[in-house]
């Protein structure tokens, strides 16, 4: 319906905001979430190709699955891991979180 | 002839509506300090995402995006939020040196992708199959991209055990 370019210029606007967000935060839960627009940003570029180009329209599609799969083990990883650094740090921000050892 | 054109034109408008949805919300998911609005945004900007699949014709993809990204994804962001930094604290001022590079170096990003979705030829594959069904989509993930199935139960797998660990583990340590 719409052009590829429309869409092309959407998902890259989205991982755009998102890459700022993750540049741009402190707080590990609002870098989570930058990441979140980023991988969405790619998904519809998978999906925008997989309309106009690609010869094969079930392949995009599983990409995209492959995405969320993907991004839903990184949301569960990455809390897991904001909590056990909230429980010994007192605090998510990121500035604090200097120390390697365990 | 005029009730076609004019469902193509409200097809349009919807179109719009939901890309400004998107991006209002993608707004809102980065930009204010306060990380409750953050969350909300979010949900937002993923719904209009889910908007922006069905209009590419997969009304599947779009329904597990409302499920997998806002009923779950956003439900644990939430959770690990109540769970951490006690809302009624102040956030922290905005460091602008900060600010201003992040936003110069995702303009300079932008402008490259815009660069390249503007500047390539997209040329369509010859043959093109018009076969959007789920029954395809299952029968491919079993058969030719099984490993795309397999490699996914893995990573969810690991994830779990990993997520159960780290935020167990820490607690037995700490206390």
């Amino acid at each position: 319906m719409n052009a590829l370019s429309t869409y092309l210029v959407l998902a890259a606007v989205l991982f755009s905001l998102g890459l700022m967000g993750v540049l741009q935060r402190r707080n590990l839960i609002g870098m989570l979430i930058s990441l979140e627009l980023m991988l969405n940003g790619a998904s519809i570029n998978f999906m925008a190709f997989n309309r106009f180009l690609a010869p094969e329209p079930a392949v995009g599609q599983i990409v995209t699955l492959f995405i969320m799969g993907l991004a839903a083990a990184e949301a569960a990883i990455g809390l897991s891991l904001i909590l056990a650094l909230f429980r010994r740090l007192r605090s998510i921000n990121i500035e604090r979180a200097q120390q390697m050892r365990g | 002839m005029n009730l076609i054109a004019g469902t193509e034109s409200w097809a349009q408008m919807a179109f719009w509506v939901i890309v400004g949805l998107t991006l209002g919300g993608a707004g809102i998911a980065v930009f204010p300090r306060n990380i409750l609005y953050n969350v909300l945004g979010l949900a937002l900007a993923l719904s209009g995402v889910a908007g922006v699949y069905m209009f590419l014709g997969s009304s599947f993809i779009a329904l597990m995006q409302l499920l997998i990204y806002v009923g779950a994804i956003c439900i644990a962001i939430v959770f690990a939020i109540m769970l951490s930094r006690p809302l009624h604290l102040e956030a922290p001022e905005r460091n602008a040196p900060k600010v201003a590079m992040a936003a110069g170096a995702s303009a300079i990003f932008l402008a490259g992708m815009l660069g390249v979705a503007f500047k390539t030829d997209w040329v369509p594959a010859a043959q093109r199959s018009a076969d959007w069904s789920v029954e395809t989509i299952g029968h491919m993930l079993l058969t030719r991209y099984d490993l795309v199935f397999e490699v996914i139960s893995l990573v969810l797998l690991v994830a779990i055990i990993g997520a159960i660990i780290t935020a167990g583990a820490s607690r037995r340590l700490s206390s």
